[in-house]
């Protein structure tokens, strides 16, 4: 295997098409399809008394107004995607509600009609009483419980899970010191510049779905979608087309419109297709990043972490189909790359009524930095110890590995690091930060976190070298911008020894790769990419023993190059991978295409029948990659930053990031993730905030009002990386979709604080919020 | 978030335009569109008549007149940005335009249209009052000169008649000391406050229903500004003091 | 109208917006859709060579005009415009889908600034929305497509 391709950076495959405006994303496809809107609940807890649809339905160019008591599936509660013991009171929603909304935003009636601008027209005729009821905003609301979000769910309590390591009481006892924090985290919006669609066919003659959706799962969808319709699988296809932004709130199934959407195509014979817009986006899109932490923190003269013991709420929203795997991701990853020799951490996931909670990338871990990097701080300030000393000092050293956390992962298994070097990420970073810029109200941040990747159950791959010499590839995971298609093919071609551009790769299209979980959770390099690995070098051992018995050589004397297959030391002596497809599928007729080679009477003879036992033909191989346990990249952000004392605005002076996600496949797309996460990041630390009033409604659901920062609001930021392979998988990656934004929130809190003075114990951050802490 | 229904009209001619302003119930004239459309599209406006007066011909000019600047209502403020007269006759003005929104967002919309729509956080309004400009509108009953002080008088309501194009928006020369501050939140965004002077004139924005001019050695007697999301009545006050201060040093 | 050089049939729904009318009615869905009230800057055009937001037109008004989409750049096949190759190169694009509507801000950009300084780059990117790059590359490409088309015009003998 060459290592042409892997490592280097190699220009996207994508472009050109992006470029042009030749992207097909969902909303592209027209076909004469129909065109949707939502009726949703203004209110965020109310009874609804009647549905009235029949004005909507009377205008022209209406064709159905689709309310639960008209679906066969009306009745029945959404998935919950994934269970878990300690979710004792895991609640999901009705596609359409019927009885009870539980958020401003829930979908109460599904417009179908000949133009979006009718659609909307017809929406504000269907004529829902609702009764209001009081609502729960806050996750401290859910906890005093002065009223239910669901009746049978007690306090609001979803799931609570306590889990220790080591004994914390005493150790907290007999600490030298100790410190309480109360720590908070507000919600957060994904936001990717695409929204979410679904268009959808029905071909009645051959009892055939199409479906393409903007979304991070097309196997799951099909799945379901399949099980929904009592359809076999092969009569459901479901299609990721291109998709703008995904950053997990795509990842979340099923949206009601992923029913609904199918559901009309079906019944009306005709395409159908949603497009959401950018208000109702806000309030129907998953949120995340809502905690409250309790710490308690326990610790020596040297600001040696002795005990930390962490109680916190989790705002889950009105629903749980996601299950607690982000709370259950905090909790695991709150020790970040520091030894704490006992660690205890409760949580419980509060329902309130708002929009259900489910990962946006960082999924749980930017709090959970965010926690352990704002009591480091509280210990330095308190021991009068320099910052950077007390992280250092409580390092993880690289000895130490595999490390094992002996808290619960989000696959299932413990939380085990496999492998890195935190303490040369600190000094690196430090050292490319460099000296303190002059002038006054100048401060400096620093957080160093850990980050589990990587996680199964598995990912598939199809690769197939064509007769004409062309490599085709395939995955079931889907690609929102991060340059699949580019990656995978340096990959497969390394295996393969042909160029990255005689290799195209499909990814998220069931009609070609059904198999698979989906993208998430920095794990498409990790799944996916060593997938692509094991089946290339199936592919690329087949073409050997093909070779060899057409060149009569042995195999083990065989390497490709140059799209060739040829014997080490003589390379005029080999046989193009083409001619090797040929000979991979012996024929009867040769039908052009020099197929010619592989009939009876020119291919080469030998023993036995022309495919053996276990042979296949085709020079093509399907192969998996399933995880033994997750990947832990990491990394090391720090930051100069300066606020003004008059308007309290912030200027970041420099920002600085050492990496560490293993091998780099491609280092310009991981330059591009991470100036990307940076970006978000600093958005969600200081300009984004979801301004719920106290009756739980939205009240910025627009980009005038939600501040996503533009290019003027962003700094240039400096990379740099360390490889730490992981001894887990063969390609030795770890994945790095999110690591660029799960410490900026640490950073900049910690930064602000050292530039004013402001105890900073929250997130996000404003210029209001800063000058009214400052009075 | 699609346009609700309305009848279209698009006048050839300014007596056109007044003929249809004088007749229709619930209209809105469409100029720039900038301010207007996004209102359309989340259906928050919602008239019966749009009157767009984008094909009314000899509209366009930014001319020197009286001693000041005369920009008509077709007049894009990119234009006004990059018009060679204004930066000499009135360059707070040209100073003031560069921070309204982005450049894509004044390739469309106008200066008079700002005017109209009278948000209390943009910028035009206040250099109008703070120059003691004037803006002329035009019916069917004939033309009618309004000043700046007479024309703000609440958040996006002037004295402007249902029935009544703005048809020219006059600026005085600013050739004296003059500065626009604000600060906002993004780039381009509204501001959460502004000042802006012009000798020792001093007119705020954002921090009240309307511009209001204020005395420079006491900007925040009287004010009563509203909280919203970005900044509340204290921080509104405290920005009023540090922009006036900023406006008076330069 | 004309759309990129070619004339358009108009439509008769006057309260159609620009975009939706380039995109569905024309077909020309590379004109992207983002928030439909102005701020993302994903269905950036140019109208009569400067760039607006075609969420904030209606189709009518376009009418008379000329309006170019990405998808007039550069025809089909043939080599991309500056702007284009220079973003591929900086690998300022991941998703795609502010893509053309940053492409035709940066055109509009190059066209009355065609030597841009920093800060008339920094304004000229200022009003549109990307969730992916973080912007650095956009940077990047901006100063790149300078570089390309100063060399594009010294090869053509252009001034």
């Amino acid at each position: 295997m060459s290592t042409r391709w892997f490592g280097a950076p190699v220009q996207r495959v994508e472009d050109d098409r992006l470029l042009r405006g030749h992207g097909r994303f969902t909303d592209d496809f027209g076909d004469g399809a129909l065109e949707c809107c939502f009726v949703r609940s203004p209110y965020a807890h109310a009874r609804i008394r009647s549905i009235d649809a029949s004005a909507a339905r009377a205008m022209p160019g209406v064709i159905a107004v689709y309310t639960a008591a008209d679906l066969p599936f009306g009745g029945v509660d959404l998935p919950l995607l994934i269970p878990h013991p300690n979710l004792t009171h895991g609640r999901t929603q009705r596609c359409l509600a019927s009885d009870r909304v539980r958020y401003s935003g829930e979908a109460v009636a599904f417009v179908v009609a000949e133009s979006r601008y009718v659609a909307e027209d017809a929406a504000e005729l269907v004529e829902v009483e609702y009764e209001p009821l009081p609502v729960v905003i806050t996750p401290e609301a859910a906890l005093r419980a002065e009223h239910l979000v669901h009746d049978d769910v007690p306090g609001n309590v979803a799931a609570e899970m306590l889990q220790e390591v080591g004994d914390v009481e005493n150790a907290l006892q007999e600490a030298p010191h100790r410190k309480r924090l109360k720590l908070r985290y507000e919600r957060a919006a994904a936001s990717p510049m695409e929204g979410r669609a679904v268009w959808a066919r029905w071909t009645a003659g051959d009892r055939k779905l199409t479906v393409y959706d903007s979304t991070q799962s097309p196997t799951s969808i099909r799945g379901g979608l399949a099980v929904l319709f009592g359809l076999p699988e092969s009569n459901v296809e479901v299609i990721a087309p291109d998709v703008g932004g995904g950053f997990g709130p795509k990842i979340m199934l099923f949206y009601p419109d992923e029913l609904l959407v199918p559901y009309a195509a079906i019944q009306l014979g005709r395409p159908v297709k949603w497009t959401e817009d950018r208000q109702e986006h806000f309030t129907a899109v998953n949120q995340e990043r809502g905690q409250v932490h309790e710490v308690e923190v326990g610790f020596d003269t040297e600001g040696r972490l002795l005990a930390l013991s962490d109680d916190f709420i989790h705002d889950g929203g009105a629903y749980t189909p996601y299950g607690i795997i982000l709370p259950i991701i905090t909790a695991a990853q709150l020790p970040g790359p520091y030894r704490i020799p006992s660690y205890r951490v409760r949580f419980r996931d509060m329902y309130t009524n708002a929009t259900p909670t489910s990962p946006y990338r960082g999924a749980g871990r930017p709090h959970a930095c965010f926690v352990m990097e704002r009591t480091l701080d509280a210990i330095a300030a308190e021991l009068r110890l320099d910052r950077i000393e007390v992280r250092r000092r409580n390092l993880i050293q690289s000895g130490d590995f595999p490390y094992y956390l002996g808290v619960a992962w989000q696959d299932g298994n413990t939380v085990v690091y496999d492998s890195g070097d935190y303490p040369t990420l600190l000094a690196r970073a430090i050292s490319k930060l460099g000296p303190r810029p002059a002038g006054d109200h100048v401060g400096m941040g620093i957080a160093v976190y850990v980050e589990g990747t990587g996680v199964g159950p598995y990912e598939g791959a199809h690769v197939q070298v064509l007769v004409s010499g062309k490599v085709v590839a395939a995955t079931g995971i889907p690609n929102q911008g991060q340059a699949h298609a580019t990656v995978w093919a340096q990959i497969v071609a390394d295996e393969l020894g042909v160029d990255v551009s005689d290799v195209e790769v499909t990814s998220g299209d069931t009609r070609r790769f059904p198999w698979g979980v989906g993208t998430f959770a920095s794990r498409g390099a990790v799944t996916a990419g060593n997938a692509m690995h094991v089946a290339a070098r199936m592919v690329a051992d087949k073409a050997r023993h093909i070779a060899a018995d057409h060149l009569e050589a042995a195999v083990e004397d065989l390497e490709l190059v140059g799209g060739r297959v040829r014997v080490k030391g003589s390379p005029d002596r080999g046989i193009p991978l083409s001619a090797v497809a040929v000979l991979s599928n012996p024929v009867r007729y040769a039908f052009g295409g020099g197929t010619e080679a592989a009939t009876q009477f020119t291919a080469k003879p030998r023993e036995g029948p022309p495919l053996r036992d276990g042979e296949q033909p085709g020079l093509e191989a399907t192969g998996y990659y399933s995880p033994p346990g997750s990947t832990w990249a990491s990394g090391c952000h720090a930051a100069y930053v300066r606020v003004d004392p008059n308007t309290f605005r912030l200027e970041i002076l420099k920002y600085v990031v050492v990496h560490d996600c293993g091998r780099v496949i491609n280092p310009l797309v991981l330059q591009g993730q991470i100036e990307g996460g940076v970006a978000q990041g600093i958005g969600g630390a200081f300009y984004e905030r979801l301004a719920y009033d106290a009756d739980g409604q939205l009240r910025n659901a627009s980009f005038m009002e939600f501040l996503m920062p533009y290019a003027t609001e962003i700094p240039a930021i400096d990379i740099d990386h360390i490889e730490t392979p992981s001894p887990l998988n063969p390609l030795g990656v770890k994945g790095a979709g999110e690591a660029g934004v799960i410490p900026v929130g640490a950073v900049l809190a910690s930064a602000i604080e050292d530039a004013t003075g402001i105890a900073i114990t929250e997130m996000p951050l404003s210029p209001l919020k800063l000058f009214e802490l400052s009075r | 978030m699609k346009p609700p229904p309305f009848a279209y009209h698009a006048p050839a001619s300014v007596d056109e335009a007044c003929g249809l302003l004088a007749t229709l119930e619930d209209a809105k004239v469409l100029a720039g569109g900038q301010s207007l459309v996004p209102l359309l599209n989340f259906r928050l406006a919602r008239p019966q008549h749009l009157v767009d007066i984008n094909r009314v011909s000899g509209l366009e000019r930014i001319y020197e007149r009286d001693r000041g600047i005369a920009v008509q209502a077709l007049a894009r403020q990119a234009a006004v940005e990059d018009s060679e007269v204004v930066a000499r006759i009135c360059p707070l003005l040209t100073e003031a335009i560069r921070l309204v929104a982005h450049r894509v967002i004044r390739n469309r919309g106008t200066v008079c249209g700002s005017i109209a729509h009278a948000d209390p956080a943009s910028e035009l309004p206040a250099v109008l009052l703070a120059l003691n400009g004037h803006v002329i509108a035009r019916s069917t009953r004939g033309d009618r000169v309004i000043s700046a002080a007479e024309l703000f008088t609440s958040v996006m309501e002037t004295t402007l008649a249902p029935d009544e194009l703005m048809v020219e928006a006059w600026f005085p020369e600013s050739t004296d000391r003059h500065a626009i501050v604000e600060e906002s939140r993004r780039h381009g965004d509204f501001a959460l406050a502004g000042a802006v002077r012009y000798a020792d004139r001093l007119a705020l924005f954002g921090v009240a229903p309307t511009p209001v001019l204020a005395d420079p050695h006491d900007p925040t007697r009287g004010l009563e500004p509203s909280a919203d999301l970005e900044a509340s009545r204290e921080f509104r006050l405290h920005l009023v003091r540090v922009l006036t201060d900023r406006a008076f040093a330069a | 109208m004309r759309v990129n050089g070619v004339q358009r049939a108009a439509t008769d729904d006057t309260r159609r917006l620009l975009s939706d009318h380039l995109r569905h009615d024309l077909g020309l869905t590379g004109t992207h859709v983002g928030c439909e009230h102005g701020v993302c800057g994903c269905c950036t055009v140019l109208l009569d060579g400067a760039p607006i937001r075609s969420c904030l037109m209606l189709a009518v008004q376009a009418e008379g005009h000329d309006v170019t989409t990405i998808e007039g750049l550069s025809r089909d096949g043939t080599a991309l415009h500056p702007v284009q190759q220079a973003f591929h190169e900086c690998h300022a694009l991941q998703c795609g889908f502010c893509t053309p509507g940053f492409v035709m801000s940066v055109v509009g950009l190059l066209a009355q600034h065609p030597d841009p300084s920093p800060v008339e780059i920094e304004e000229g990117i200022a009003g549109n929305l990307c969730r992916c790059t973080g912007y650095a590359s956009i940077r990047r490409a901006v100063h790149r497509a300078v570089e390309l088309s100063t060399q594009g015009e010294r090869m053509t003998g252009r001034q």
